[in-house]
């Protein structure tokens, strides 16, 4: 074996048992790899001391017969879940030197299951963003180019940091989180797989929350294999989230390279925008016929609201994410701006801490929530999302078993190129994938094709409350009859 | 409903985040921005429609009114930018 970081996460746990190679090994490898593709500022914290001596740990374990299910597996952790004596930062000023003295229960349950934490993810500040350019440590840039250019690609946002990673080879998969697209956007940007999961698969307790009845946790990797694997390590019950569901967690595994024969997929026609660029809709086209030619009967659907997903969540989440932030305050942890009475220090404090499209959202949300304002728009929002919520339920209720989409409206961009001018500009990548979370279903980002100019494009699956599974198994026919997408060479190995 | 530069410095002050004065003309048409956005949901009927409390059909769960974790003072100030004896220290509230 030459190089440790080609493998899937799966061969490399195969590896493993065989003894084949060591744990130990297999971190000294993506630690060479992490601190070579620093260009790419995927990580915050990089944290190799702890990596080796969990992976001598590991070792320890497998040469005892005692081997977990992620024993020995190098991952990286989106900055936005609390580690134990690790910085935790969510990308912001505000904890840039916050060390949490917990660990979050998602993370725990990898530690448990024998994985090794390599660092801590670059991501879009507190995950607000589309494109991992609003971190206090700045822009994390994707390892694919256009070809014959050199152009700084975004790797999407807001795990940017975690896709970007783990489409490098500098970890066999990463945590995310979705609140409105942030899983499935990046992995669709950088050709890898993720998943958000059913709202309530994962604890979100020791999570940075953002928008509390939207966020959820799941992984990102390079294949779906992979992806099951991760997820079925991170889902479970936690009695310390209530919003946490009390379900078996199954072997999503199990479920990859299945059957998919009789499935009926549903093709929503109000996903098919004005203005829609050629080689997506041709791209789902593509889609269809695999899932097709694989035994599912398609069938066109109506989502009449989905056109009014996107803005409701505008209001919805931000309206959280100014509760939620409210108690960066100063005193308590984080930064402090010292101010001649307590009002002042908090306002010094929120305006030096918070960058401007986190303090953007606050705002939005203080406003649709203030007096007056509140039944107009948010609880007019929350009545939408129960509509939004309805259009699924319907069709769901009608025999469909999962809904094809784009992941995207287009390929990545570079950096710099968008919503500079107008934040709408950029809010607009999460349209297709924004309905799901509304709707707290689950969702997964696979790659399908590249985009003209040779960057990774990705269709999505939408899937009934709680059945990852048939997800895992439409997911696989698309990885297997997509054309196979090759990264361009390591430019970004120093 | 768009949004003057005094709804704007009041928005701040409800959110405690200090505004300078150039900012604010900026900020106006960036909310503006995404307000005109959100502005098509006045057209969607939501007449007799719940509004969405719970994402997934579930009960409120309960658990038994006890302590189930404390004498955690250390580790509850270990991040506080000012502390003493245990206490989070701030500027003088009350003359």
């Amino acid at each position: 074996m030459t190089d440790l970081t080609e493998l899937s996460l799966a061969a490399a746990r195969e590896a493993l048992a065989k003894r084949q190679v060591s744990a130990v090994e297999l971190a000294k490898a993506h630690i060479a790899a992490m601190e070579a593709a620093r260009v790419l500022n995927c990580f915050i914290s990089e944290t190799p001391d702890q990596a080796l001596a969990a992976a001598a740990d590991c070792d320890a374990r497998i040469a005892r017969g005692d081997a977990r299910p992620l024993e020995g597996i190098p991952l990286g952790i989106k900055d936005l879940y609390c580690t134990k004596g690790v910085r935790t930062t969510a990308a912001s000023h505000i904890l840039e030197n916050f060390v949490p003295t917990y660990e979050s229960t998602v993370t725990a349950n990898l530690w448990r299951d024998g994985a090794v934490m390599l660092g801590k993810l670059n991501l879009d500040e507190f995950a607000m963003g589309s494109s991992n350019e609003t971190s206090y440590f700045g822009p994390v840039i994707s390892p694919w180019r256009r070809p014959g250019s050199n152009v700084k690609i975004v790797p999407g946002g807001s795990s940017g940091g975690s896709a970007a990673a783990v489409a490098a080879r500098l970890c066999y998969g990463a945590t995310g989180t979705d609140t409105g697209g942030s899983i499935r956007q990046p992995a669709a940007f950088t050709g890898t797989v993720g998943i958000k999961p059913t709202y309530g698969r994962c604890s979100r307790w020791g999570i940075v929350a953002f928008a509390s009845s939207l966020d959820q946790a799941g992984p990102i990797a390079r294949n779906v294999r992979d992806a099951a694997i991760l997820l079925r390590s991170m889902a479970g019950h936690d009695a310390k989230d209530t919003t946490s569901v009390d379900l078996p967690v199954p072997d999503y595994a199990a479920a990859v390279g299945t059957s998919i024969q009789g499935k009926v997929i549903g093709i929503p026609k109000e996903y098919r925008l004005d203005g829609m660029p050629a080689e997506i809709d041709r791209l789902w086209s593509e889609g269809v016929s695999w899932l097709k030619a694989a035994g599912a009967k398609i069938v066109e659907i109506s989502l009449p609201h989905t056109r009014y997903a996107l803005p409701a969540y505008y209001i919805v989440a931000p309206a959280e994410a100014s509760s939620n932030l409210a108690r960066y305050d100063g005193v308590r942890y984080g930064l402090r701006v010292p101010g001649k009475d307590v009002v002042e220090l908090y306002e010094k404090t929120r305006a030096a801490g918070f960058g401007r499209e986190v303090r953007r959202r606050i705002m939005i949300g203080t406003y649709v929530l203030s007096a007056g304002y509140y039944d107009a728009y948010y609880v007019r929002a929350q009545k939408i999302r129960t509509l939004i919520k309805r259009d699924f339920e319907t069709v769901f209720a009608e025999g469909v078993d999962a809904i094809l989409a784009p992941a995207t409206p287009s390929a990545a961009f570079g950096l710099g190129e968008k919503g500079s001018a107008d934040p709408v500009e950029m809010y607009l990548n999460d349209v297709f994938t924004v309905t799901v979370n509304m709707a707290g279903l689950p969702g997964i980002a696979v790659p399908a094709g590249t985009s003209a100019e040779g960057l990774p494009l990705a269709l999505q699956l939408i899937g009934r409350a709680f059945e990852e599974e048939t997800l895992f198994a439409l997911a696989s026919v698309i990885e297997e009859s997509a054309p196979k997408i090759a990264l361009p060479p390591k430019w970004w190995d120093r | 409903m768009a949004v003057d530069h005094a709804t704007v410095r009041r928005i701040a002050h409800l959110a405690r985040i200090k505004l300078e004065d150039a900012e604010v003309p900026h900020l106006a048409s960036e909310l503006n921005a995404i307000l005109a956005f959100i502005e098509e949901l006045a057209a969607v009927d939501i007449e007799g429609v719940e509004p969405m409390t719970s994402v997934t059909p579930m009960r409120m769960k309960e658990r038994p009114d006890v302590v189930t974790m404390g004498n955690i003072a250390d580790e509850i100030v270990a991040n506080a930018p000012a502390t003493e004896d245990h206490y989070f220290v701030v500027p003088k509230v009350v003359e």
